[in-house]
């Protein structure tokens, strides 16, 4: 279907030329993930993991190139990162702790980071002449109508408990996702969630500690607990809506079938939810319709405070 | 002196963290951080001190378990063993015929 990680790997040392990465000499092995053996004892190297940059390469000397079918869903999966990236991003410098701060910006980067890979790939076919575009083309110079992005990465942060309501579910959810485009029959796809499943695991460890403490905390943590997840659950649904387009990627077993997901995060999430003492809220699902491109009034601001500098200054760079 | 501290029971426990880079290396102290309990300080020394690829085992402890030196007694402490070559193995002829050393 398209690029195998070894060709994508290929790419690499040219990359390191201009990335302004110190020491990538193991880099080279981008997506395979052995490096370890190779590595330094002592020196610190930025490890081997595929960064968005081999991706933007392989796709722009056509080593790597998505189906449409794939491009969009890269599309929906960037997308969905990107937002929550921008949200959790508005933390740093608020968060209740200095730490938290810092934990919270890490997941927001982590975010980013799939961000990056999942647009520069889907760009490779997106450029409607044949042309592709790049992740900054697809961030930047959107219109909301164009984001394919669900609405529980657009809902405000609210207090922390909601933020960490929303991340609990979204890194269950994506944790479920990566875990199984491991297997996609699309390699680049399958090289970005090989990358991703492992910070979303920790993604999920975070948000659980967290729920667990806030719900068995103090009186004020645990109704603030439960009040978040009230908040976040009616957006719950539409994570694993299934449309026309997954049921082709699934028959194609280059992704799956949004709802095959949902057994596992029930369980998985219901076991935290129990340990902590919490029930999951009897809500009416939100409607939704991200994936179509309608969403909720809050994209828009969050794409004019995202968008602004690069498109008052097109080709700004700093 | 009278004023408490102030939120002194909401504040969270310091701790201190040892990371080890790579195997066969040992822990070496890379800070301190805040966290309300020894779960949440691994996490945080995770998200604080290996954000680089800086370490494959942390270790946190807190910090008041910590006894150290009074850096006051330093003289007495630290100073005893200057001069002191005797104590070093270069100070010693080697013997003649004897290997390995």
């Amino acid at each position: 279907m398209s690029t195998s990680p070894e060709t994508a790997a290929a790419a690499a040392p040219a990359a390191e030329e201009t990335s302004g990465h110190g020491d990538v000499s193991v880099g080279v092995k981008a997506a395979s993930g052995s490096g370890e053996a190779t590595a330094s004892a002592t020196r610190i190297t930025p490890g081997n993991a595929l960064r968005p940059e081999d991706i933007a390469l392989a796709v722009s000397r056509g080593t790597a190139k998505p189906s449409e079918d794939v491009a969009e869903f890269a599309l929906r999966l960037g997308d969905d990162a990107l937002i929550l990236a921008q949200r959790l991003g508005h933390w740093i410098s608020r968060a209740p702790e200095l730490e938290e701060d810092i934990a919270l910006g890490n997941i927001a980067l982590d975010q980013l980071g799939h961000a990056r890979s999942f647009l520069s790939y889907a760009g490779g076919a997106l450029g409607g002449d044949g042309t592709a575009r790049s992740e900054d083309d697809l961030a930047y110079f959107r219109r909301e109508p164009e984001f394919r992005s669900v609405e529980i990465f657009e809902i405000p942060n609210g207090d922390f408990a909601v933020t960490i309501a929303r991340q609990f579910v979204v890194s269950y959810y994506q944790f479920e996702l990566y875990r199984r485009l491991v297997e996609s029959t699309d390699a680049t796809l399958a090289g970005i969630a090989a990358k991703a499943v492992k910070e979303v695991d920790y993604h999920r460890d975070h948000s659980a500690q967290w729920v667990l403490r806030l719900a068995q905390g103090t009186e004020v943590s645990r109704e603030k607990m439960i009040h978040g997840f009230k908040v976040v659950w009616p957006y719950v649904d539409e994570l694993f809506r299934d449309d026309e387009l997954t049921a082709r990627l699934a028959a194609a077993g280059a992704a799956v079938e949004p709802s095959s997901l949902r057994a596992d995060f029930d369980r998985l999430t219901g076991e935290v939810l129990a340990a902590a003492e919490l029930e999951v809220p009897k809500v009416q699902p939100a409607p939704g319709g991200g994936r179509k491109g309608l969403h909720s009034e809050h994209l828009g601001y969050i794409l004019a405070e995202m968008q602004v500098l690069a498109r008052e200054y097109p080709g700004a760079s700093w | 002196m009278t004023t408490p501290e102030p939120h002194a029971g909401n504040v969270w426990p310091i701790w201190e963290v040892f990371v080890r880079s790579s195997r066969g290396l040992s822990h070496v102290h890379a800070g301190s951080l805040h966290a309300p309990d020894a779960a949440m300080a691994l996490r945080n020394a995770r998200d604080l001190y290996t954000r680089r690829n800086e370490g494959v085992s942390i270790w946190v402890v807190p910090a008041d378990a910590i006894a150290s030196s009074d850096p006051d007694s330093k003289g007495s402490f630290f100073e005893s063993p200057q001069g002191k070559d005797y104590r070093h193995a270069t100070y010693y002829t080697k013997s003649e015929g004897v290997k390995h050393l």
